[in-house]
């Protein structure tokens, strides 16, 4: 599983850094650092939508923020493992 | 005149890339292209040049620079030997400042006889042919009466890469031109220009059909900051992104980046010289190869980001824009080549924002802001050195860095000599091929000394505070 999280200007204004480090963080924590590609990257074309976008695999999630992050991370991610 | 610019010869720079521009946006080019000389010079008299017909016939001269030039010269930098205007202000004459003394040591330490004296007004006179502009006249008189007057091209080259051709006009000498542009702005009539490649990154754009089809990215140098005067920056991001950008990013980032290894290097190394800019690489690889191994192995900072964007995003294209003519000759360097697709200048980018009709003031902002501080102040001289200083300090460093900012050729040189003989009071030469820095690049649309707190302006409006804050997430 490959992960994107977008470090684009208006995402990092938005917090992208944060969730970089809540998703580093969790990775530890499940023991996932073998199993998930964990990259940033350059705008996914979402800028006009609150919080960050990310990418897992093809499918674009935005919105995402440090307070739903649990949630985006338990749906999108833990569950598809 | 078009405020937007410093002078004419900017302007019509500008309006001759425009019109390609638009050609190769609507892909109208082909038709259109014999048109163009006469939209630009509409006539039916001749507003600079002898006649009109000679004033269309430079134009069609700068439309193939526009579209990449001559493909038998190497150089980015191009004569246009018919835009030329043969300036006659060759070498030492003497000015009505002469006396007409009767000591004549003029004439005494010229070797070659040829000063002579006005019967009437007693005055010196120079015999061009037989002048061999050694300048001994020049220092004899003591009325300081005998000036050197060279062309303007050939003042503004510090490499001595300009001569006079057999015809008359300016002639480079690619093996020693260190692509710093100053001759191209210098030029008062416009005769010296950069080779533009706007027709491979207007066809990138339009084959990525607004970056669904692959992203492109945009890299923008931080002098951008002190160059859209009018309009807000983020309405500048905006635009660029209408051209079919997929997103604006801070060259500054790369900044950062190179900071922070800079840092490092030097304190490993001990002494160092900047890699930033490609003429002062160039200039200490061309005329002072003994201290090539003191250059910093890092990428510049466009290279440097850019390579990241590669290895994170497959398939995507890159373009640097900046006030740079340099850069198009640094994205050649095997080093380089790999992450950077194409160079663009400011120049260049107004026109393809004119050629697409958009209107920036009316345009709604976008952010751009990746970068600290640090990296921002990149775009000006002693940006680089406060960088280096402050990674060190962030690294915990006790290393001392005693840094020389060094703008221009001539105090590039003047560094350059100290660090060849080793008797040095500093130990990292930041170097710098324009004057100011950045903000002084032959292809910015202003030169003003405001652009410098514009610039430090936009480096406190950075999020991030620190180098180590900016860069903490993309050194995997």
């Amino acid at each position: 599983m490959t992960v994107l999280v977008c470090v684009g200007s208006s995402c990092h204004l938005k917090g992208s850094y944060e969730i970089i480090e809540l998703f580093k963080e969790r990775l530890a924590k499940e023991h996932l650092e073998d199993k998930v590609t964990f990259k940033g990257t350059f705008c996914l074309g979402k800028c006009g939508i609150a919080g960050v976008s990310i990418q897992v695999d093809d499918e674009i999630i935005t919105g995402v923020t440090p307070k739903n992050f649990d949630d985006v991370f338990n749906k999108y991610i833990l569950s598809r493992i | 005149m078009d405020t937007r610019f410093d002078t004419s010869v900017q302007e019509l720079k500008y309006k001759v890339l425009k019109e390609i521009a638009r050609g190769l946006f609507n892909d109208t080019l082909l038709e259109e292209y014999n048109e163009i000389p006469e939209r630009i010079s509409p006539g039916p008299k001749s507003t600079m040049r002898c006649c009109i017909y000679k004033e269309r016939a430079i134009v069609l001269e700068r439309m193939k620079l526009a579209l990449g030039g001559n493909k038998n010269i190497d150089n980015i930098v191009e004569v246009i030997k018919i835009a030329c205007d043969e300036c006659p202000l060759g070498g030492y004459e003497v000015t009505n400042r002469c006396r007409g003394c009767i000591a004549h040591r003029c004439q005494k330490a010229c070797r070659k006889d040829a000063i002579s004296f006005n019967e009437v007004t007693r005055t010196a006179y120079i015999d061009k042919t037989k002048c061999i502009n050694c300048g001994m006249c020049a220092k004899a008189c003591q009325y300081n009466a005998i000036q050197n007057y060279l062309r303007p091209c050939e003042q503004s080259c510090k490499v001595k890469a300009i001569s006079t051709d057999v015809d008359g006009s300016a002639k480079i000498d690619d093996s020693k031109c260190v692509q710093c542009g100053a001759c191209v702005y210098q030029c008062p009539f416009g005769a010296i220009m950069d080779k533009s490649f706007m027709k491979e990154a207007i066809k990138i754009l339009k084959d990525s059909e607004n970056s669904s089809k692959y992203p492109v990215y945009a890299i923008v140098a931080p002098s951008i900051s002190s160059q859209f005067k009018g309009v807000k920056l983020g309405q500048v991001v905006t635009a660029i992104q209408k051209l079919g950008y997929r997103s604006v990013i801070e060259a500054a980032l790369g900044a950062d980046m190179v900071s922070y290894s800079e840092a490092k290097e030097l304190e490993e190394k001990g002494f160092l010289t900047s890699s930033c800019c490609p003429t002062f690489v160039t200039f200490i690889k061309k005329y002072y190869p003994t201290l090539t191994d003191k250059i910093s192995h890092n990428l510049s900072p466009m290279a440097t980001i850019a390579k990241w964007i590669k290895e994170h995003n497959e398939n995507c294209k890159i373009m640097f824009i900046g006030p740079c003519i340099s850069k198009k000759v640094e994205i050649k360097d095997e080093r380089v080549a790999p992450y950077v697709d194409v160079t663009l200048t400011f120049e260049e980018l107004q026109a393809m924002i004119d050629a697409k009709e958009i209107d920036m003031t009316s345009l709604e902002e976008s952010p751009l802001d990746n970068a600290s501080y640090y990296g921002r102040i990149f775009a000006r001289s002693g940006g680089l050195s406060d960088a280096v200083k402050e990674a060190l300090k962030e690294q915990g460093s006790s290393f001392e860095v005693k840094p020389i900012s060094v703008d221009g050729l001539e105090n590039c040189k003047l560094a350059l000599m100290k660090a060849k003989s080793g008797n040095v009071d500093f130990n990292f030469i930041e170097g710098m091929g324009c004057l100011t820095g950045c903000i002084g690049g032959p292809c910015s649309l202003t030169h003003e000394v405001r652009n410098k707190l514009d610039v430090d302006k936009y480096g406190h409006e950075s999020k991030e505070k620190t180098i180590i804050d900016a860069i903490k997430h993309y050194q995997d």
